[in-house]
Parts: C-alpha cells; sequence; structure tokens
C-alpha cells in the first residue's frame, strides 16, 4: 500500500507505515532542516537528538523519525537560526 | 491485586509485563513508541527484509502473554513520582501532536524498562547531512525499510557495528570500510580469554559469526585500532579521514588515509536513559562498563526505592537477551513473587550466562584521549552548535555556569547527545541526566493536564 504527503508543495510517495523520515529518504531528501546555518535531517533515528524536526498540518516541532507518514499530511522544512 | 506499571515496551519491558501479568498482578505498559518491541523489535510486518528479525518467536510469544495487560503505545512519561502509592504521568496521543491526552497512573510497584540510546563521539564534520548514528541505520532499515547512502562508512566501537554493517549490505547499500576503535590486542585479550564463557552465550556467538561471514562475503575491511577523525564534505559526506589511534585513543599522527563515501554511521556504544531513575530517587551507580552510569539493582532487579524495579539497558548495556532476562525477573519481583520462587531459576540462569557477554563489552570501552581528534571549531553539542573550544574554555566554572554561558545542553534534546561528550571534555560528571521532564513534551500539554493531589491509597482516577 502506498500514500502520498507534500513536502515543501511537492507529491511525495511512500509505503504505509513509514515514518515521515523514512518517505523523505525514500524519496531521496537528506535534509529537512536548517539549523545553525547548517543543513540537517535524521541523526539518531529514534526521537533522542531533535535533529529531524518538521513542521506537519502546521504543527510545528514534530519529530519526522517517530511519526508515522499520513495520507495527505503536508509537511514542511523548518529553519532555525 | 497488585498494580504493575511497566515504563518501556522493548525486550525489558515486554518480558517484565508478561511475567508479572502471569504471576497474577494487574498490568499497564507504557511506551512513547507507537507500536511495541523498543529498539530490537521495531520491524515492519510488510517491508522489513526478513533477515533482519530476530527472534520474533520470542516476540510473539511475549504478545500473546500479554492478553490481559494494558498496553498504553504513544504514552509518553513525563513525570515519575515515589511514594505509596507510586505515580507516573504520561500524555498519550500521536508524537509531538499538538493536543495530548493527560493520564496519571497510580501503581504498587513500577518497572522501569527505558532502555538506551547510542553513544555518538563528536568528529569534525560530522553535524554535515549523511551522518547518522549507528542505531539510526538499524532503525531506518527496520522501521522503514530504507538505507540513508550508497556507501557507507560504519564507525565507532563495540560488536553493535557488525549488525549494522549487515543491514547496510542487505539493502543493497556498500559498506566501504568498518573502522573500529580497540586495537586487534585489546579484542584478543577482552573477547579471547576465556572462550568458553563466550559460547556458553550461545545465541550471540552464532550471531557474531553471521555478522562476520557477511563482511567476508562482501570483502568489507573490518579496520582495528583506528577510528573517523573527520568528516569531510561541502553540502552533504564526500569522505572521511581514517586514523590509527593508540591505547587511549588519540589519534597517531601520519597514519591518515582519506576513504571516499556518502554516508557515515558512527556508534561508540550505547547511554542508559537514565531520567525517570533520577526523578524517583533511585540510586546510581558508578562507571560500570563503558564509563557509564547505571542504575544500581539487587538480584530481584529491585533499586534503592522501595517498589521501584529497573530492568534492561538502564542496568547496564547487555543486549536483548539480557533485558529480556532482567525483565522477566523484575516483573516477578514487582508481581511479589517471593525470591525462593522457581520460576525465577531460568531467567536468572539466563542472566547469569549473558552477563558473561555484557563484561566483554567492556573491551570496547570509551577512552580519554578521544577529545584530542576534535578541533576548538568543533561542534560538540548540534542543537545549540556549542563548540569544543567554548565549552573547554568553562571548564572549571560550575555545570550550570558552563551551560549557561555555552548553551550546551539546553537545547531541545536536553543535552541528550552532547552530556556525556561535555563531561568528557571538561572531566567532570556535570549531571546531564537529572531532567525535570523526562521526554520531549509540547510545554503547553504540561500546563493544560491537570495532575490529580496525591490523596494515597484509596484515590482512584
Ligand atoms: C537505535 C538502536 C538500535 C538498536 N538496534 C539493535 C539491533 O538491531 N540489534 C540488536 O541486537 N540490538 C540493537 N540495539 C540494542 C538494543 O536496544 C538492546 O539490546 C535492547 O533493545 C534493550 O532492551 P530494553 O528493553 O532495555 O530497551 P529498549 O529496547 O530500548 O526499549 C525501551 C523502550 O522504552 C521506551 N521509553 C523510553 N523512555 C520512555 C518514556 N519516558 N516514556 C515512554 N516510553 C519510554 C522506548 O520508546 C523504548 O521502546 C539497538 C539500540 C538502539 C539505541
Ligand atoms: S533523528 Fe533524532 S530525533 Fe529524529
Amino acid at each position: 500500500m502506498s500514500i502520498r504527503i507534500s513536502f515543501d508543495g511537492e507529491a511525495l510517495e511512500g509505503r504505509d507505515g513509514q515514518s515521515i523520515g523514512g518517505v523523505l529518504l525514500a524519496n531521496g531528501r537528506r535534509t529537512w532542516r536548517t539549523a545553525a546555518g547548517a543543513e540537517r535531517g535524521i541523526f539518531c533515528g529514534i526521537g533522542i537528538c531533535q535533529d529531524c524536526v518538521v513542521t506537519v498540518n502546521g504543527v510545528e516541532g514534530v519529530r519526522a523519525c517517530q511519526r508515522t507518514a499520513c495520507e495527505g499530511d503536508v509537511v514542511e522544512r523548518e529553519v532555525r537560526a | 491485586m497488585t498494580r504493575v506499571v511497566v515504563i518501556g515496551a522493548g525486550p525489558a519491558g515486554l518480558a517484565a509485563a508478561a511475567s508479572a501479568s502471569q504471576a497474577g498482578a494487574d498490568v499497564v505498559v507504557l511506551d512513547e513508541g507507537e507500536r511495541v518491541g523498543g529498539q530490537f523489535w521495531r520491524h515492519h510486518p510488510a517491508f522489513t527484509d526478513p533477515r533482519l528479525q530476530h527472534q520474533l518467536t520470542r516476540f510473539s510469544a511475549l504478545q500473546e502473554a500479554l492478553e490481559d495487560v494494558r498496553v498504553v503505545t504513544s504514552a509518553s512519561v513525563w513525570r515519575v513520582e515515589p511514594g505509596t502509592p507510586l505515580r507516573v504521568h504520561a500524555l498519550v496521543g500521536p508524537v509531538d501532536a499538538a493536543r495530548r491526552r493527560g493520564e496519571t497512573l497510580e501503581a504498587d510497584a513500577v518497572v522501569l524498562a527505558p532502555g538506551a540510546h547510542d553513544r555518538v563521539l563528536p568528529v569534525p564534520g560530522w553535524t554535515l547531512p549523511g551522518v547518522t548514528s549507528a542505531g539510526a541505520v538499524q532503525a531506518l532499515a527496520k522501521r522503514d525499510g530504507v538505507a540513508l547512502g550508497t556507501r557507507t562508512v560504519v564507525a565507532g566501537a563495540g560488536p553493535f557495528l557488525l549488525p549494522v554493517a549487515q543491514s547496510v549490505a542487505l539493502l543493497g547499500g556498500e559498506v566501504v570500510e568498518v573502522v573500529e576503535a580497540a586495537s586487534a590486542g585489546t579484542i584478543m585479550r577482552g573477547w579471547g580469554r576465556r572462550p568458553w564463557q563466550m559460547i556458553a552465550a550461545a545465541g550471540k556467538a552464532g550471531e557474531l559469526g553471521s555478522y562476520l561471514a557477511t563482511l567476508a562475503r562482501h570483502r568489507t575491511p573490518y579496520r582495528l585500532g583506528s577510528a573517523v577523525t573527520r568528516i569531510h564534505g561541502g553540502s552533504s559526506v564526500e569522505a572521511v579521514t581514517v586514523q590509527h589511534i593508540d591505547r587511549d585513543w588519540r589519534p597517531i599522527p601520519g597514519t591518515e588515509r582519506i576513504v571516499e563515501c556518502d554516508s557515515v554511521a558512527l556508534g561508540h556504544g550505547f547511554t542508559p536513559r537514565l531520567e525517570a531513575a533520577i526523578q524517583f530517587g533511585c540510586e546510581i551507580t558508578g562507571a560500570r562498563n563503558g564509563g557509564d552510569r547505571f542504575v544500581r539493582v539487587d538480584s530481584q532487579q529491585l533499586t534503592s526505592i522501595p517498589g521501584v524495579h529497573a530492568a534492561g539497558e538502564i542496568t547496564g548495556i547487555g543486549g536483548a537477551d539480557a533485558a529480556l532476562a532482567e525483565g522477566e525477573i523484575a516483573g516477578l519481583a514487582a508481581a511479589g513473587v517471593p525470591a525462593a520462587d522457581l520460576r525465577y531459576r531460568a531467567p536468572l540462569t539466563a542472566r547469569r550466562r549473558m552477563r558473561a557477554f555484557t563484561e566483554r563489552l567492556a573491551t570496547h570501552s570509551i577512552r580519554p584521549g578521544w577529545t584530542a581528534w576534535l578541533d576548538d571549531d568543533t561542534i560538540v553539542c548540534r542543537c545549540e552548535a556549542a563548540t569544543r573550544g567554548a565549552i573547554a574554555e568553562y571548564a572549571d566554572a560550575s555545570s550550570r555556569g558552563m551551560r549557561l554561558a555555552t548553551r550546551a545542553g539546553l537545547g531541545p534534546c536536553q543535552g541528550r547527545t552532547c552530556g556525556r561528550s561535555v563531561e568528557d571534555i571538561i572531566g567532570a560528571a556535570s549531571g546531564f541526566d537529572r531532567r525535570p521532564v523526562l521526554s520531549s513534551v509540547r510545554i503547553g500539554e504540561l500546563a493544560a493536564h491537570r495532575i490529580p493531589p496525591t490523596t494515597g491509597e484509596e484515590s482512584k482516577q
């Protein structure tokens, strides 16, 4: 079963059950956040480091490695100085 | 009926819940993940490569034994309170969602089984995209069926590097090198002495053999006494410097080699998630293996706080089998089964057998010389971009003073990633494990969550 989410306006396909981070990585995205002037994405993979946070359906600070992607999720990149 | 709350549904927590329930207790298990299984059993039935799924029979048996247990997933335990009864506060709902539901449980006994997370030593360039913890490779492979890159260097210390390398290979990636900090001599001394004890932990020996066979089949070099001392790249990883290190893990000048790759998996062991134990007031031991601190338990996995038991990686890093045995013992004890009961026999034997393995892990303990591979401007605290230079400058300040001045450990992860490294750099134990809020939750949710007043035994919610 496949699902679709949007990432910064672009439609991405994922497998039902994958995390948002998993869907992003499977689509060739390695980073989805700017922090301290540099790009970040997955680091710990288990919800500890907070490096992977994205905005999901308007809610900020959602750990992409922990949240299962749902059909129609609107995911946006975050920027932190 | 004895009310038991188990925090964590990894191997230790599941085994504890199952044995407590079978012994007649009224059991609730809480885990912040969406599914039970912890770090070990995170496979997805539809797309995880079956070769990455270990001990699934044991997992199914445990799940069946949870028939009478209330299992609450997506439940972050953010606060615990000692006393009679013991109290456990959780927020329940999708991870990091805006409005999660608060729940407070009261219990006669609590089993703490929150596990551990990767310890990753900083290295210049480790914030580049393409660098992850070693555990992240396992999590992504099992939970999501994805690999991060095509040419991966797996580096750090300990036998865990081997299953990580195997996962990369099974997902079609190339493992360019496995880089292990312990030297050949250290490994021979550590693992070679009294090998029968290792063979007694037969499952482990077999597992190790299969990983080594995978490495050999793919002709992957296994470099000993070496470390990745620099990661190179512009916008993401392009290469690493691999270097020989001395007994204390200080890089040896002149031995540098550049290895091209697009991903790096780093793992220097695991560090226990001690927050809940500390909040309960449990006694924490000094360095046992890997220079880390652990929850002190007696032969029945009881901590220094009445009614509070601990099992799994928070009492010492020993792998899933040790966690299962400790969990079973903790569950029986929490349910009030007396020490002489025969039901303790099998898990006590298993625990003893696994200790032989656990002790060998000290072979790969982090050595203090590692800080020599940092530059002054190497980021140590990833959240706040605090550098080694800034942290070292405050080595003589109070822990609080250092943190306020550099912001190390004050970012969103609250020092979970950098705490141990900062302690190594300033040469002190600065108490990064003491966190007023045990897991990542939204401040607004805490404000909205009304905690029922403590009223003693008769209170019911
Ligand atoms: C990322 C990672 C990957 C690993 N992969 C492997 C592997 O592939 N093979 C292998 O042999 N070993 C692996 N290990 C080692 C493995 O974790 C242990 O051997 C084993 O899982 C330990 O069992 P445990 O029950 O002590 O802890 P865990 O399995 O870690 O379980 C602890 C559980 O507690 C939960 N928890 C923690 N804090 C809270 C809280 N505040 N509120 C609610 N729930 C909480 C966590 O969500 C987790 O599910 C891995 C470790 C890590 C960190
Ligand atoms: S990758 Fe560390 S929290 Fe998601």
